[in-house]
């Protein structure tokens, strides 16, 4: 069946399936599609990339020698969200989910603070309360996620509605992976920006696995991105290891959303190289072969023959740039193993916003308990 | 003063406080248009227009996400769920994201969001229309749940919940919604969230109880009076923050407790409050502590007067204690 590519009221079917590309595997790109970003931007671009490339490589070693508990790579979808996050204006917010650490990046968050959370230590702004990959900062605009897929959706929505009631300009992007569209909240975030036309971009990183589930067992939907047609909306799906277009179309769905014009759903095909977690197998359920047969589609690799045909990276660059990257961040792991897990105290501050009398209780309970160990071993001395 | 009704005093609360923060926005499913299927919200949308009393699609889930991303804007949401019963689909972003959006951010992001709700039994409604889940909610940390029982209460302690920083689970007591009425000031007031009300003093047995049950106490201490018995009945307003002191003082001076709910017996507020006079005055107590509640069964249709906790099971109650 060959599908007829029509419009209804302003949104392009065509676009919501077709997948929409700027710079191909080789490196060679279109010319007429090329967004307009001086070489400073581009190689910052690539820059973050790199450094999350680096970064996630670190941790997953650390983890395997039992420093930190617990990561979560993002090998392989770096365009997808260091392209999108970049195209949001100062004020705009994002609404991650927990495997776009360079978005947070992008936004102006430190690898100090990024690995601070890893470490769940005194110097981790949201104070050791979650697992690692759960960042979140106030200061740039980048809203704490929980576990559970999808919950963000309708928050980002509602945050994106409010923005409209009060005609303020801001602009909320959302992160999520394709096992979040099969969630009630993919469905209710959506239809209400429909309905509310609020300043939203959702971006589903369609990285062809929830865990162990292929995307065939996500939905039976042609693409992800069609799905937004049925919520009265635009659908883009763009090849998400291609940061041009990453960056190009999330700026195209920002600035629509800006005019007034409602939300955007991308979806960005890309592909988890590594596994969900460090907790998972992935070799359960997927063979060698098509990890290695994906791994000719890296957006660093494609990017990187791109800048280097642009004549502003090189070989030396790049070694000279992965260096310093990697020092930096061993500098700072060392620093983040001396300092201490937060203040006891910690654990029943933010609860609310006036300690009630049981957690002062519970408290003073655990303040003396801690005394009490802290006198033993004295005299053990 | 005027004398009202709880949906009167309700509805003047949310005007009054709309009128002064306009940070406010009322959101939820036939709210606006329709005034809310109880009329809670009558003639808001009129008064403050539809950026600010907002109809909603038919999403539970959708009303408290949407809720939690405009308070994370800056904005006081007020969502109405429409029956607490249908509040389950919301359930995940309730007490994993609204609870503890202040929590998990480390302080850096709060979600202060007051969710409606009528909730209870005795108006017909069946299973669907009749729970009471309290519980759930006040074992969440994060949450605080503040059920009143009389128009007063319900135009003070809403104003309260409004201007508190914490998200508040308001629960209605629909049976009682026209049901009782008083006199109620029309200027501003407070009634502070984690202070109970001493409804009728007595010595000889505390009773405990909070929203409809309220009244459900008052007529058994009317028929134990006639018995000879002096009845003390604490409405306890809020659970969360609990007003323990209250509690303890009055079984300190009575020392027996009855504690009375309509929601199910097992692990019900009740257990709790029984839990902490066993940890802080069990010295004071001359009988076990008894709970008056709903079974635990599902709410029924056909004999809800059954499952419905009535006067003459708390006055059994009463005599139980009194004898022991």
């Amino acid at each position: 069946m060959v599908l007829r590519v029509m419009s209804i009221s302003g949104i392009d079917i065509d676009r919501a399936i077709k997948t929409f590309q700027i710079l191909k595997p080789d490196g060679t790109y279109d010319q007429e599609l090329e967004p307009k970003l001086t070489s400073n931007e581009l190689k910052h671009l690539y820059k973050t990339m790199l450094t999350v490339r680096i970064l996630d490589k670190k941790m997953l070693i650390l983890q395997r020698q039992g420093r930190i508990g617990f990561y979560i790579t993002s090998e392989g979808e770096e365009a997808a969200y260091v392209g999108s996050a970049y195209a949001l204006g100062p004020d705009d917010w994002i609404f991650p989910a927990y495997r776009e650490p360079g978005a947070a990046l992008i936004r102006g968050a430190t690898l100090k603070e990024l690995i601070a959370q890893v470490y769940g230590n005194a110097a981790d702004v949201n104070k050791g309360r979650q697992m690692p990959n759960h960042w979140g900062f106030k200061r740039i605009n980048y809203v704490t996620p929980g576990s559970p897929v999808g919950t963000q959706i309708p928050m980002a929505t509602g945050f994106a509605i409010a923005a409209k009631l009060r005609n303020d300009k801001r602009v909320v992007l959302t992160y999520f992976g394709d096992g979040a569209s099969s969630t009630s909240e993919f469905h209710t975030g959506m239809n209400f920006a429909g309905v509310f036309k609020a300043p939203v971009v959702f971006l589903c990183r369609n990285n062809q696995y929830a865990i162990s589930l292929p995307v065939s067992r996500q939905t039976a939907s042609i693409t992800i991105a069609i799905k937004a047609i049925a919520y009265g909306f635009q659908g883009i799906r763009i090849d998400g290891n291609d940061i041009l277009a990453s960056y190009a179309i999330t700026k195209e769905a920002i600035e629509k959303a800006r005019k007034g014009e409602g939300p955007t759903l991308i979806e960005a095909v890309t592909y988890r190289l590594g596994a969900h977690s460090t907790s998972d197998d992935p070799t359960k359920y997927r063979t060698h072969e098509e990890v290695e047969t994906m791994r000719r589609y890296d957006p660093l690799k494609r990017f990187r023959i791109y800048l280097e045909s642009k004549g502003i990276w090189s070989e030396d660059d790049e070694n000279e740039t992965a260096k310093k990257i990697e020092d930096e961040i061993n500098i700072i792991i060392n620093e983040m193993e001396q300092t201490p897990p937060p203040d006891p105290r910690t654990l029943f501050e933010d609860v609310y916003a006036e300690m009630p009398w049981n957690l002062k209780e519970q408290m003073e309970l655990l303040l003396d308990e801690l005394k009490e160990k802290e006198k033993e071993i004295q005299e053990v001395k | 003063m005027a004398v009202i009704n709880i949906l009167q005093a309700i509805n003047a609360s949310l005007k009054e406080e709309m009128q002064k923060d306009d940070r406010i926005v009322v959101l939820g499913e036939d709210v606006g248009r329709l005034g809310g299927v109880f009329r809670v919200t009558d003639g808001l949308l009129k008064e403050f227009g539809e950026n600010r009393v907002i109809d909603t699609p038919l999403s539970e889930t959708g009303i408290i996400g949407i809720s939690i991303g405009m308070a994370i804007y800056g904005l006081i949401p007020i969502a109405e769920i429409q029956f607490q019963d249908f509040i389950f689909t919301a359930f995940e972003e309730i007490v994993n994201h609204l609870a503890k959006m202040r929590y998990r951010s480390g302080g850096q992001f709060t979600a202060h969001v007051v969710i409606r709700t009528p909730y209870g039994g005795g108006v017909k409604g069946g299973h669907y229309h009749s729970q009471s889940g309290e519980a759930y909610f006040a074992h969440t940390a994060g949450l605080k749940v503040v059920i009143p029982s009389t128009p007063y209460d319900a135009k003070g302690l809403l104003k309260a919940a409004i201007r508190d920083q914490d998200p508040v689970i308001f629960m209605e007591p629909k049976k009682i919604y026209r049901a009782i009425k008083e006199e109620v000031p029309d200027d501003d007031y407070i009634v502070p969230l984690g202070k109970s009300r001493i409804v009728k003093e007595g010595y000889d047995v505390s009773i405990y109880s909070y929203g409809a049950m309220v009244h459900v106490a008052l007529e058994a201490a009317e028929l134990a009076s006639r018995e000879g018995y002096n009845v003390e009945i604490i409405d306890l307003r809020t659970l969360i923050p609990l007003d323990i002191q209250t509690i303890i003082n009055s079984v300190k001076k009575t020392g027996r407790a009855i504690i009375l709910h309509e929601a199910p017996k097992t692990l019900g507020f009740g257990a709790e409050i029984s839990a902490l006079i066993s940890e802080k005055a069990i010295e004071y107590l001359k009988a076990p502590i008894i709970r008056v509640t709903g079974f635990d069964t599902p709410f029924p249709y056909t004999l809800e007067n059954l499952y419905m906790p009535n006067a003459q099971r708390v006055l059994k109650a009463i005599k139980h204690v009194m004898s022991y």
